[in-house]
């Protein structure tokens, strides 16, 4: 049984595959574009960023797909997801099956009330985001935090970077707190025992 | 230079300023926005003009005009803009005016689906403006490629003297990767020849031993006329035989000539291959995958054809690449357009198409299943579409 830290840095080696789904408005572009930065640009690694949505700026679903590798990337979608974030209970009931049997679903409990497994990881990222910013839009950056100090597949100056270089400026200390707040979330989980594990 | 993560319409855009393309006119749609969001930004900061138009008609006018009067020009749009500058593109083809056309293609026909993937103009690219004309037409299929054909487009333009059209489609166009695009001193640019008579010996449309007259500037001082009518070679209507025939000979010819600088393609495992994919954009990335898998996990040969120009076809490369291999499957993000040319060059029964045109890229799977079907399932869209 790996950790689902050990999972990412296998996939790693040939391609890992990640998938944020949610809504449009709730910055899962942007946090596809702020990871596969982190890995592209500051922790030299491959990375391929694309999306898909629909004509609303707001509402309606989408997403952001990021494959990251260390060698070169072919097809730049999701063929089964090793990491999905769930933003939404619509993206969750759309995604949960186009997952590795070794994958990782993570949600946000705030948005999604039924969950598609019991192996999936619930964390309220909206609930946090409002706590420790005010403003539930900084959801994406506690969740990508969360992701990213879980699996570990980039490093957190990386990411910091990538966060600063990519949101609206005047934004950087609210957003880079929303990112802080994922991180300790997943260091707590990481740290009293009950790291999840892939079966 | 700096290794930087960017959108395939970024490096389009940064490719044209690298060329040297000094003049955009366009209207804004979907996925093609971001090549005018970006020009409209730079393109002053260069002394370059960026006009936004009442629609794609007059972009492509505006677009003529500008290259007349001696800049480099171009446009970007999608499907529904392109048809409507498909009048003013076979203006251009007539009057020989250098200039390129992006469209990243979106599902269609008509408004079709705004945001989602498609390869289904690239007949349209060959035949959607009417009449026999030549035409050139660049597919990338990375951010990087983005970039060197977009540079390669209003190279060949400059030097043919002919629109040349850049096929994106959306994944491309939209898709961010790690680039390190090239120093504008070390990118070859080619500028078009100007006349080097006075103004009264000045031909526009002669019959020079490179098939490709020089073009003037309008204002500074050669008077020509130029028309959409077929010309002699003052560039005033004519209906003579004698002028009419070998004109349109002589602007297929200037194309023809070229076929080894202009038709340009990559081969991929291709050596031991007993199937042959051939695809184009970003298509040709999920056949590449299909070929990763179908060689580790079922012990397939399987090569790939990557084509890089769509027009002219390049059959030669096609006909020689498909020559030893037993299947040719052509994947594209349509229900088969480029999948006729291939089947003109090595005959229909040897071809599988396997296309969609639901706004999703080709997957993998799809292709290896072609790969791994125990018949050729030939001709055929619906069973070549399994799902």
């Amino acid at each position: 049984m790996d950790t689902v830290r050990q999972a990412a840095r296998r996939a790693l080696e040939d391609r890992l595959e990640i998938r944020l789904a949610g809504e449009g408005g709730q910055g899962m572009i942007l946090a596809g574009v702020i990871l596969a930065e982190a890995a592209a640009i500051h922790d030299g690694l491959n990375a391929v960023q694309t999306q898909s949505y629909g004509p609303e700026a707001r509402g309606g679903a989408s997403r952001s797909e990021v494959i990251i590798a260390r060698g070169e990337i072919d097809y730049p979608k999701v063929m089964a997801a090793d990491l999905l974030l769930c933003m939404s209970q619509e993206a969750c009931d759309k995604f949960y099956t186009q997952v590795k049997e070794d994958g990782c679903i993570i949600v946000d409990s705030t948005q999604v009330s039924r969950l598609p497994s019991h192996r999936a990881i619930a964390v309220p990222f909206t609930q946090i985001a409002q706590e420790t910013t005010g403003r539930r839009i900084t959801a994406s950056m506690v969740a990508l935090g969360f992701l990213c100090g879980l699996t570990g597949v980039v490093s957190k100056q990386a990411l910091e970077k990538a966060v600063c270089d990519r949101v609206p400026a005047g934004t950087e200390e609210m957003n880079l707190k929303a990112l802080a707040a994922g991180f300790a979330e997943a260091e707590r989980l990481r740290g009293n025992g009950s790291e999840p594990v892939c079966t | 230079m700096t290794i930087q993560l960017l959108q395939g319409n970024h490096a389009c855009a940064r490719g044209a300023l690298t060329a040297g393309c000094r003049f955009y006119a366009g209207y804004p749609i979907t996925p093609s926005s971001e090549i005018a969001e970006i020009m409209a930004r730079e393109l002053p900061r260069v002394g370059g003009k960026f006009i936004q138009m009442e629609d794609e008609i007059a972009s492509m006018a505006a677009v003529i005009g500008a290259s007349v009067g001696g800049l480099k020009a171009m446009t970007a749009t999608s499907g529904p803009g392109f048809s409507l500058m498909q009048e003013n593109i076979g203006y251009a083809i007539v009057a020989e005016i250098p200039c390129v056309v992006v469209n990243v293609m979106r599902v269609g026909p008509s408004t079709g689906i705004a945001t989602h993937p498609s390869q289904a103009d690239v007949m349209q690219a060959r035949w959607g403006t009417h009449g026999d004309h030549p035409i050139i037409a660049l597919a990338p299929g990375s951010v990087l490629e983005a970039f060197e054909l977009t540079v390669k487009a209003f190279n060949f333009a400059e030097k043919y003297r002919t629109p040349v059209l850049v096929m994106m489609d959306e994944v491309v166009g939209h898709m961010r990767e790690k680039v390190d695009l090239p120093d504008a001193g070390s990118v070859e640019i080619v500028n078009r020849e100007m006349p080097s008579v006075p103004p009264e010996w000045y031909e526009p449309f002669g019959n020079p031993p490179s098939d490709v007259p020089p073009l003037a500037p309008f204002g500074e001082g050669y008077r020509y006329h130029i028309t959409g009518m077929l010309h002699d070679p003052r560039g005033f209507p004519t209906e003579r035989l004698d002028e009419i025939q070998p004109w349109i000979e002589r602007i297929f010819r200037k194309i023809d000539r070229h076929l080894d600088e202009i038709c340009m393609w990559e081969e991929d495992s291709v050596e031991d291959a007993r199937v042959l994919i051939i695809a184009y954009g970003a298509t040709a990335r999920s056949a590449r995958q299909a070929i990763k898998i179908a060689r580790a996990r079922y012990g397939r040969k399987v090569g790939l054809l990557r084509l890089k120009t769509l027009w002219p076809f390049p059959e030669e490369a096609v006909e020689r690449a498909a020559e030893d291999v037993q299947r040719v499957i052509v994947a594209e993000m349509n229900l088969g357009q480029m999948a006729l040319e291939v089947e003109r060059v090595v005959g229909r029964k040897k071809v599988v198409r396997v296309g969609r045109a639901d706004g999703q890229m080709v997957t993998p799977e799809q292709i290896v299943d072609a790969i791994r079907a125990p018949q050729p399932q030939a001709v055929s869209l619906r069973v070549a579409v399994p799902w």
